[in-house]
């Protein structure tokens, strides 16, 4: 079954739109998009170094992107504007990481793959590494669930409950860094926050409980993905790109929906 | 034995400075109100009481087994976020529907229940939060400037839902406020606060301290309070040790 070059492009689209469910809700909760962009870009600087020693870009994406994660939230609130400390190391990672691609010689190496993702060349262990970072994301956000929500919606409330919203911010940072990690694959550095928000800002639409919103966002973005993925088989068309349109098209006719419906009332 | 026990208490964020030897006391059914103008440290105080940050000295001692009911002074509520007031309430108490609409009922705001959080006025969401601290009993609420953004009405009238909770349970209450004639009527003892103790006491002596009157000008009387106040101010300490005698 797995011999299937778009069998396992599902299985690994499927994998992803699940671990970016629960996580997109919380980047859109937490206004951390820009964080999310940040942390994806700095990942491309893992996957040049990994290339150089020869090693799966899934490691090196998962180290940069969590050192990137956790400096940021080190270094915020001190002399730098956040978003300012963001863009200066973000955007140069992402440099860095292309100018030493382009001194690697003997490799033919596709830029665009880790740029915008190439599902359809996703191997055997390449699912087996989507799936292990998945479910660890998707256990960490249901042991953690209820401080990381407390912590979301107010930092000494969290400390007056009993739990450190520091830490649970780490917990967060992590998860990002293995998603940013597992997700490279599939719809590349640039287009990851896509698929964390786009999902999550749709489901907004549908949801009037937390819990729900992440299942909405979980039902949007593997709806995007097989949707996706057979449009960009029908119509010759990349399919991370095709899997994000998809997704923006759903946001859209929600959020047309919900307008409709506000103005019949 | 008090409910929370003050010694020596110095908080510092990086080099700088927020509280410095700061010793205080809360007793059981006591108000006891945190005044001072901005960067005085007073949130720097109830972050140390609720461990939010750790004292460079000084301890902060409370009492085994003490309900605390925490009323933080906004939520990062984005819009985006779906929660309605009833699954709010239940995030960190284990309760079941009807004290969840007793509480909400002590606050004054039991027809909330099914609305969305984002959907609150800001008077209304400042009630959730009060209702939320009051499940399980609290012996201590803590509010960090709960009235602020709502207009003067709404704050008398959120403080005298202060003082009738605390008739009813009598639960004791430490809070910081900006309403320093609101303050004045509700508060059994009044502590002004610039980065140390400048006074302390009841609020008639409070107000009559040269170091009040030289943090807030001596119309405090009036509806207005001006902030005007130099960072460097010396005054005798020994004199407000006076005034905390006079208590």
């Amino acid at each position: 079954m797995l011999d299937d070059f778009m069998t396992r492009a599902f299985i690994a689209g499927l994998g992803l739109a699940l671990v970016c469910a629960p996580l997109g809700c919380f980047v859109v909760w937490r206004r951390m998009a820009y964080f999310g962009d940040a942390t994806a870009h700095a990942a491309m600087l893992g996957v040049a170094l990994s290339l150089a020693v020869q090693t799966d870009v899934f490691y090196g994406a998962l180290i940069f992107a969590i050192i990137m994660a956790w400096a940021t939230t080190q270094l915020s609130g001190r002399n730098y504007a956040m978003d300012t400390l963001l863009g200066v190391f973000a955007h140069s990672f992402l440099a860095l990481g292309l100018v030493i691609v382009s001194f690697l010689s003997g490799v033919r190496i596709d830029l665009m793959a880790y740029l915008f993702g190439d599902i359809l060349a996703v191997s055997v262990s390449d699912l087996s590494i989507i799936w292990t970072g998945t479910l660890i994301v998707l256990g960490l956000v249901a042991w953690r669930w209820k401080p990381l929500f407390l912590s979301t919606l107010n930092e000494e409330l969290s400390y007056a409950s009993g739990y450190n919203p520091k830490r649970e911010q780490l917990f967060l940072t992590i998860a990002l860094g293995i998603t940013v990690a597992v997700s490279i694959k599939v719809v590349g550095v640039l287009l990851i926050t896509a698929m964390l928000i786009i999902p999550a800002a749709a489901a907004r639409n549908l949801a009037r409980d937390p819990e729900l919103m992440v299942f909405a966002a979980g039902l949007v973005s593997c709806i995007s993905v097989i949707a996706g993925l057979r449009s960009s088989y029908i119509f010759d068309t990349p399919p991370g790109p095709t899997i994000v349109c998809v997704a923006l098209f759903i946001f859209i006719v929600l959020n047309l929906f919900k307008t409709l419906r506000k103005l019949a009332h | 034995m008090n409910l929370i026990t003050i010694n020596g208490l110095t908080v510092t964020y990086g080099g700088v400075t927020a509280l410095k030897n700061v010793s205080l006391d809360v007793n059981a059914a006591e108000v006891v109100t945190i005044v001072g103008p901005n960067g005085s440290g007073k949130t720097s105080l109830l972050k140390a009481i609720i461990g939010a940050v750790a004292p460079l000295e000084g301890s902060v001692r409370i009492k085994q087994g003490l309900k605390i009911g925490y009323v933080p002074q906004r939520l990062n509520l984005d819009p985006t976020l779906p929660i309605s007031v009833g699954k709010f309430m239940r995030l960190t108490n284990k309760i079941n529907k009807k004290s969840c609409l007793f509480a909400l009922e002590q606050a004054g705001v039991p027809e909330l229940i099914a609305k969305q959080m984002s959907e609150l006025s800001g008077g209304q969401l400042q009630r959730v939060l009060l209702a939320r601290a009051l499940l399980g009993d609290p012996d201590i609420l803590i509010l960090d400037e709960a009235t602020q953004g709502l207009d003067q009405p709404g704050s008398a009238e959120f403080y005298r839902q202060i003082e009738k909770l605390r008739q009813e349970t009598g639960c004791a209450v430490l809070m910081i406020s900006h309403d320093l004639h609101v303050v004045m009527s509700t508060s059994d003892r009044v502590i002004c606060l610039n980065g140390h103790i400048c006074c302390s006491g009841a609020p008639e002596t409070v107000v009559a301290a040269p170091e009040y009157q030289e943090l807030f000008g001596t119309e405090t009387n009036g509806a207005l309070a001006l902030y005007r106040h130099s960072h460097d101010h010396k005054h005798d300490h020994s004199s407000s040790e006076n005034t905390e005698a006079v208590n």
